[in-house]
């Protein structure tokens, strides 16, 4: 009984010990912002890795999940006559929902887990000590510039996301289903507000990145440094993450659109 | 290629604001207030629109309650360039629809006199709530029936 006590407190500790660590790494890295300034070229490289090469899937299943919606859609809103209102329909999940967190899960997957893995292996070979040797930071060399190319790719990314989305829908509404041209879009910027929907969709889009990229760094740079520990952090890394983003999708919905 | 993607994802960004939502269809300029009582409003909310003849003049900008008249008080803002509107107008609440959204339609009084800044209509009708409706409609079948008896 008093040794089950006693594992529950050391779990207990480790989870605090291990959040600790997260948020000290966090602090390091936002630390080295200010001497980044002074080497954009290690953040245009890592915006290139993180953003532009996860720039075809995102497109590729935006346009396709717009598609759906308007097809799945039209199926629903045709038996109440009320197919005007596609427009709506579509732009509304995408921007409000849909936009950042589809982007967010395939971000996590695409980018997250290739940050965790690259992390994890300049630890296991020791390049990160060799950094250190050097009296070059790691953090601040390796860790911030790929926190702020994620935090800043994804809103553009989950952006991209909801504006293909929203022309595949239409592509499908109005050119596949017959929907009324005028109808689709008038309704869209009748129904759909810049502060209420656009703007907490950004949001989103920004704290998902904030969170998706700190536990990718995180992750890899906490690895066990062999071949078995990067692969078990890679993994966590798409866990973590994507169980992060529902979760906190869940409390900023309620907090954003709940009350 | 990443100044590309950066052009890409604000030019998202940018769509979305002004072909998706409301930004285009907001009023450009600046609009005057102008206030009306009602004894119900419905479903009416802020940003409803305001029209004339079917025309949107401006939108409800405030939606508020007098307690001490227990009626609302719409504040609604009427674009500035419709400043010809007589001060004995008569502001209803109508339906888009069957289902549809509530709205304020405006018909025009016959006054020289033209709404300005701060005023308020005068005369009003309330939104037509389907259940006190159908109970009036009951009432006075009922009253037909005792009439014929």
């Amino acid at each position: 009984m008093l040794e089950q006590l006693a594992r529950l407190g050391r779990v207990g500790i480790a989870i605090l010990a291990h959040i600790g660590r997260g948020n000290i790494l966090l602090f390091h890295i936002l630390g080295g912002i200010t001497d980044l300034a002074t080497r954009p070229g290690l953040l245009i490289r890592q915006l290139y890795s993180v953003g532009v090469l996860s720039m075809l899937i995102i497109s590729v299943s935006g346009t396709f999940v717009g598609m759906v919606l308007a097809l799945q859609g039209h199926y629903t809103l045709s038996q109440f006559g009320a197919e005007q209102s596609l427009g709506v329909m579509v732009a509304a999940s995408l921007v409000r929902e849909l936009g950042p967190v589809v982007t967010a899960l395939l971000f996590a997957g695409r980018a997250g887990s290739a940050l965790t893995a690259e992390i994890g292996l300049m630890k296991a070979t020791e390049q990160l000590s060799g950094l250190e040797m050097m009296a070059v930071d790691p953090i601040k060399r390796i860790l911030t510039p790929r926190f702020l190319a994620g935090f800043i790719s994804m809103p553009l990314l989950a952006g991209m996301f909801s504006a293909l989305g929203i022309l595949g829908g239409y592509f499908v509404g109005v050119g596949l289903l017959g929907v009324d041209d005028g109808a689709f879009w008038s309704q869209m910027q009748a129904k759909i507000d810049l502060h209420e929907d656009i703007y907490n969709g950004v949001i989103k889009s920004f704290v998902f990145g904030w969170v998706c990229t700190w536990i990718a760094l995180f992750q890899g740079y906490e690895a066990v440094p062999t071949s078995e520990g990067v692969s078990r952090a890679t993994t966590r890394t798409v866990v973590h993450s994507s169980l992060a983003v529902l979760g906190m999708d869940f409390i900023l919905t309620a907090l954003m659109f709940g009350g | 290629m990443v100044g590309a993607f950066i052009a890409a994802g604000l030019v998202a960004l940018f769509f979305l604001s002004m072909k998706v939502s409301n930004l285009s269809t907001m009023s450009g300029g600046e609009g005057y207030p102008v206030d009306a009582r009602f004894d119900n409003i419905g479903s009416l909310k802020v940003r409803s629109p305001v029209t004339m003849a079917g025309v949107r003049v401006g939108r409800v900008s405030d939606i508020g309650f007098d307690s001490e008249t227990y009626e609302a008080v719409v504040t609604m803002s009427i674009d500035s360039r419709y400043d010809t509107i007589p001060d004995d107008t008569f502001a209803k609440i109508l339906t888009a629809g069957l289902l549809g959204e509530q709205y304020i339609g405006l018909d025009p009084g016959g006054s020289e006199q033209y709404l300005k800044t701060g005023d308020q209509i005068q005369l009003t009708q309330s939104a037509l709530v389907l259940e006190e409706i159908i109970g009036q409609f009951l009432f006075s079948k009922a009253e037909e029936g005792s009439n014929s008896e």
